[in-house]
């Protein structure tokens, strides 16, 4: 590495740090940015800035937003009485996709893990009770992963909700598509078949 | 015929830890082996053949390529997922709990064959029955024998005399009951009722069909998760970080009122 000028061997570094990129592409990326000319360097450079200056939490879902309350949650058009609850902002995008659900959202940032004694305060649980208070919201939808963590995370908001008399409902679970009946594990499997629906 | 550098094992998941984006590294509780590091390669891809059957409390048949650093599972199946345990919170948790002190009790690569017996017929007994607190401390207890921290029960630990049916006491330190007279120069030693003591002289010699038979009252249950707790904590030495959750879950008294979790 000290073959390397510092500031080439420093962005490698830290390159190399994000998700799905190892060395090798790290050096790429950093030789490229050292051709490239320097206004689109500095483009990338302000851009990841602004990303951490300009956007901050929705006060109502915290979603990550550059206004608040963010876009979803001052939409008139949308269904304040159904909150569907996900783990993380990057869930929201892949349901709003779909184009099915008119209601808002809650993102927790993260999930129950007793195994590495991470509690319900560490997340936005809290914030979602008070959000349920008013009497205005008819259903929540959790929507958390289906695997372990999430699943505890779901069963313990389960228990909270269901006593204030709001329907707490999941999503439909089963075979991913593309999936193979062959490798399917028990969880998925049963969940399948307990969701299946009449073919017509 | 398997090659020497493929093999297959039955395998109690224990624990997961992300790498990466897709991969999950996993600590394995096995029969053969003991406790095993494996790495399930792209296992929380959507639609990924590992998938669920490598998920903590879960069962599997695992296949596995010896890796220079780390094992690769490369095929799996499900035995039993435990779904019972898994769609109730408070049975969850108590796995968790059980998952945990496997993990710290346990080193990699050292056989226990017994260990394994007691943490799969453990999740079995907690996926079925409601008797949960029994289930727990048998658990507890027996773990503590399996790994060599077997109470001394029949005699009093120092003076060697056999126990009266009386109000004695229990000694982390001394690893057993001491009498009363014995209990006065020991002062880390916590009283333990003639019921609590038959209970345990129990368990160390009946199995588990016989000891969910006996039931307990709230007060003995409270008694023998003191006693059985603060031995584990006295060998253990740190935290059990799932014990916070399951102190959390009692603190919001989410308990059900027909039920005698405590
Ligand atoms: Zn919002
Ligand atoms: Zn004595």
């Amino acid at each position: 590495m000290s073959s390397l000028a510092e500031p080439v061997a420093k962005l490698v570094r830290e390159l190399s740090k994000l998700p799905g990129i190892g060395p090798k592409s790290a050096q790429r990326l950093t030789y490229y940015l050292l051709r490239s000319p320097d206004e689109e360097a500095k483009t990338l450079a302000e851009a990841i800035l602004a990303l951490k200056e300009k956007i901050s939490l929705c006060s109502i879902c915290f979603n990550i937003t550059d206004c608040d309350p963010c876009p979803i949650c001052q939409d008139k058009k949308r269904d304040y009485s159904i909150i569907c609850v996900v783990e993380k902002p990057s869930d929201i995008m892949p349901l709003e996709r779909t184009g099915k659900y008119n209601g808002v959202y809650h993102v927790l940032h993260g999930t129950i893990n007793p195994a590495e004694g991470r509690g319900p305060e560490e997340l936005k649980i809290k914030e979602l009770l008070s959000r349920l208070q008013n009497g205005a919201v008819k259903e929540v939808i959790l929507a958390t992963n289906p695997n372990i963590e999430g699943e505890t995370t779901a069963l313990y908001l389960q228990r909270l909700i269901v006593p204030l008399g709001i329907r707490v409902s999941r999503l439909a679970r089963g075979l991913p598509f593309g999936a193979e009946l062959e490798y399917a594990d028990d969880m998925t499997l049963s969940q399948a078949l307990e969701g299946r629906q009449v073919f017509q | 015929m398997s090659s020497p550098r493929n093999y297959q094992t039955q395998a109690i998941i224990l624990k997961q830890i992300k790498l990466g984006e897709f991969d999950k590294l996993l600590a394995i509780y096995t029969p053969e082996f003991g406790k095993l590091q494996a790495l399930a390669k792209g296992a929380c891809r959507p639609g990924s053949k590992l998938g669920g059957n490598v998920e903590p409390l879960t069962h599997s048949l695992l296949f596995l390529a010896r890796g220079r650093k780390l094992d690769i599972i490369t095929q799996s199946q499900t035995i039993d997922g435990f779904l019972g345990l898994k769609s109730d919170l408070w049975r969850l948790s108590y796995g968790f709990y059980i998952l945990e002190l496997i993990d710290l009790f346990t080193m990699e690569n050292s056989v226990n064959r017994p260990l394994f017996d007691l943490l799969l017929e453990t999740l079995h007994r907690l996926n079925e029955a409601d008797n949960d607190q029994i289930i727990l401390r048998y658990f507890e207890f027996n773990l503590l024998c399996h790994l060599g921290y077997r109470p001394q029960l029949k005699r009093c630990v120092i003076c060697n005399s056999y126990l009266k049916p009386q109000a004695n006491f229990f000694s982390c330190r001394q690893g057993g009951v001491l009498c009363p007279l014995c209990a006065q120069k020991e002062t880390a030693a916590h009283p333990l009722s003639v019921d609590a003591l038959k209970v345990l002289r129990l368990w160390e010699s009946c199995d588990y069909t016989m000891a969910v038979r006996v039931k307990l009252k709230p007060e003995l249950s409270w008694e023998l998760r003191q006693v059985l707790q603060d031995y584990i904590k006295y060998h253990l030495q740190q935290e059990v970080k799932s014990m916070r959750w399951l102190e959390e879950l009692k603190k919001l008294s989410l308990v059900d009122s027909n039920s005698s979790r405590h």
